[in-house]
C-alpha cells in the first residue's frame, strides 16, 4: 500500500484521519497516486492540482525520503521506498503568506 | 416570533449569529471551515436552511459548501468552474492581455423560487449557474462574450464579479458589477448583456467616462422598485432612476464619497445607507470614527450615524459584502469590519451595539429573518 500524508487543512476537509493508505496499480509515479487520491477522495480534486490542466497548485509541494520531488515530472516513477510503502509521500502546503 | 440568522464569512473561517427578533442576545456559531477564507455565504429564499458557502484558499483552492439544515453540518458539493468555450484574454493591471483564470467565488445569488438554482459571481469575472444545488456549475458566457471583456481590467481586490441583483419583478432581468469594469444588465435571463455604467465618471480612466472600466464596488436595489439603483462606486455615491441606463451622483453632503458598501432600507425605498472611508488609499473612516451615514431623501442630504460606534481612533475598513438589512418592522442592520466586529442596529440605525468583537476580518455579511 501506498502511504500518503496531507497537510491539516485537507484532512478536515476530507475527514480523513492520519494517514491515507492507496492501492496503486501499475507504476507509482505522482500521477498515479494523485488520481487513486481523487477517487477515494472526489472532494479532494482540484485541491492539489489544477481541475483541467492537471498541474500541482502553486502553494503545493511533494516530498518524500527527504527530497523535494515537486517539480519532477508527474509521470516518472518514485522512489521505491515510496512505492513500497515504507515512506510516505508527503503532500504539503508551502510555507507562504503567513 | 420572528429570529434573525446572520452569516459571516471572515479571513479564517464562517461564523453564524442568531438571535431573536429583539435582536439583544446572540448566539455564535463557528468557526466553520477554520483557516480557510470563507468569502460568502447566503440562504436560499426558498428554503432558509438551505446554505452556500464559498471557502477558498490561496493553497487549496475553492469549495462550495451547502447546509440543509441552516448551518448545522455542511457537505462539500461541485467546486469545478470551467469557463466555456475559449476563455479569451482580458487586461492585467499592467494592460497586458492576460488569460482568464477562475480563482473563486465571491458571490451567491440563490434563485427566490429555486433551492437548487444558485448564480455565482467569480474571480476572474464571471456568472455561473447551478441547477441541482452546487454539483455542477456552468457559465452563463454570453456576459464575458457581450463584447468588452477583452478591455476589463482587475481591481485591487482582482477582477471579480463581486454583486448579483436579480429584478425581483421581472425573472429575465438581473444586474451584476464587476471591479473594475462596471454594471452590466440582462434582460434575458442571461443570455445577452449590455454594460449600464453612463452618467459614471472616473478619474483613474483614461476617458473618465467609458463604456466600461469603472470600479463599482456595490450596487443595492430596494425589490418593491426595482428600477431604481443605488450604487457605492470607488469614489462617488450614484443613484439610476432608469433600471442602469443613466445615473446621476448623490454623494451630497458626504464627508468623503469613497467607500464600499452600501444597503437599502427594508420598508423605505429611499433610505440609503453608506460607510465613508478616508480614500483609495487610506482604507479607514475619516478622523477615526466609525459612522454609517443615512439618507432618507434617497441621496444627497446624509446624516451620520454614531450611537453606539466607536468615536475615535477606530481605523477599520468595512468590506463592499459586509452590509446587510433584515426585514423585521423595526428594519435591523449589519455591518462587518476588517477588525473582527460585527455590529447590529435593530433600529433602523439609531443605535449601535456590537454582536461580536474578536473574529477574524470580516469579508461579508448576509441575513436571514426567519419566521
Amino acid at each position: 500500500m501506498i502511504r500518503v500524508m496531507l497537510p491539516a487543512h485537507l484532512r478536515t476537509l476530507a475527514r480523513i484521519d492520519g494517514e491515507v493508505q492507496l492501492q496503486v496499480d501499475g507504476q507509482v509515479t505522482q500521477r498515479t497516486i494523485l488520481d487513486a487520491l481523487e477517487v477515494r477522495y472526489p472532494v479532494l480534486r482540484g485541491a492539489v492540482r489544477d481541475y483541467g490542466t492537471l498541474q500541482r497548485r502553486a502553494f503545493v509541494r511533494f516530498f518524500a525520503c527527504e527530497q523535494d520531488l515537486s517539480n519532477d515530472p508527474p509521470d516518472d516513477p518514485l522512489p521505491s521506498a515510496v512505492a513500497s510503502g515504507r515512506e510516505p509521500f508527503l503532500i504539503v502546503g508551502a510555507i507562504a503568506g503567513g | 416570533m420572528s429570529s434573525v440568522r446572520v452569516l459571516v464569512g471572515t479571513r479564517k473561517g464562517a461564523f453564524i449569529l442568531t438571535s431573536d427578533g429583539k435582536r439583544a442576545q446572540w448566539e455564535v456559531s463557528g468557526p466553520h471551515f477554520a483557516g480557510w477564507e470563507i468569502y460568502h455565504v447566503k440562504g436560499s429564499p426558498a428554503d432558509p436552511n438551505r446554505l452556500y458557502a464559498s471557502q477558498t484558499s490561496g493553497w487549496f483552492g475553492q469549495q462550495i459548501q451547502r447546509s440543509d439544515d441552516g448551518g448545522r453540518t455542511w457537505e462539500a458539493v461541485g467546486n469545478e468552474f470551467a469557463y466555456e468555450g475559449e476563455p479569451g484574454t482580458h487586461l492585467w493591471y499592467d494592460g497586458t492581455p492576460r488569460p482568464w483564470k477562475f480563482t473563486r467565488v465571491w458571490r451567491f445569488e440563490p434563485s427566490p423560487a429555486d433551492p437548487d438554482t444558485v448564480y455565482a459571481g467569480v474571480e476572474d469575472a464571471a456568472l455561473f449557474r447551478t441547477t441541482d444545488g452546487g454539483k455542477n456549475w456552468k457559465e452563463l458566457p454570453g456576459l464575458r462574450g457581450h463584447g468588452t471583456g477583452s478591455s476589463w481590467q482587475p481591481g485591487a481586490g482582482g477582477m471579480c464579479l463581486h454583486t448579483i441583483l436579480p429584478d425581483p419583478g421581472n425573472s429575465e432581468r438581473m444586474f451584476v458589477a464587476i471591479s473594475a469594469a462596471g454594471v452590466f444588465r440582462t434582460d434575458d435571463g442571461g443570455q445577452t448583456w449590455r454594460p449600464m455604467n453612463r452618467g459614471l465618471r472616473s478619474e483613474f480612466m483614461p476617458d473618465p467616462t467609458a463604456e466600461v472600466g469603472h470600479c463599482v464596488h456595490r450596487i443595492a436595489l430596494h425589490r418593491s422598485r426595482p428600477q431604481v439603483l443605488f450604487m457605492q462606486k470607488h469614489w462617488d455615491v450614484m443613484r439610476s432612476d432608469d433600471a442602469g441606463e443613466s445615473w446621476q451622483e448623490v454623494s451630497g453632503d458626504l464627508p468623503t464619497d469613497f467607500g464600499f458598501a452600501i444597503e437599502v432600507h427594508a420598508h423605505e425605498p429611499e433610505t440609503v445607507y453608506v460607510v465613508p472611508i478616508k480614500s483609495d488609499g487610506e482604507h479607514f473612516p475619516p478622523d477615526g470614527r466609525l459612522r454609517v451615514f443615512r439618507s432618507r431623501s434617497g441621496g444627497n442630504e446624509w446624516e451620520p450615524l454614531t450611537k453606539g460606534l466607536p468615536q475615535h481612533d477606530c481605523y477599520v475598513n468595512v468590506l463592499r459584502g459586509a452590509m446587510a438589512v433584515d426585514s423585521l418592522d423595526s428594519c435591523g442592520l449589519y455591518f462587518g469590519t476588517t477588525g473582527g466586529q460585527v455590529y447590529a442596529s435593530a433600529d433602523s440605525g439609531d443605535s449601535w451595539s456590537p454582536i461580536v468583537r474578536d473574529l477574524p476580518a470580516v469579508l461579508s455579511v448576509e441575513v436571514q429573518t426567519l419566521p
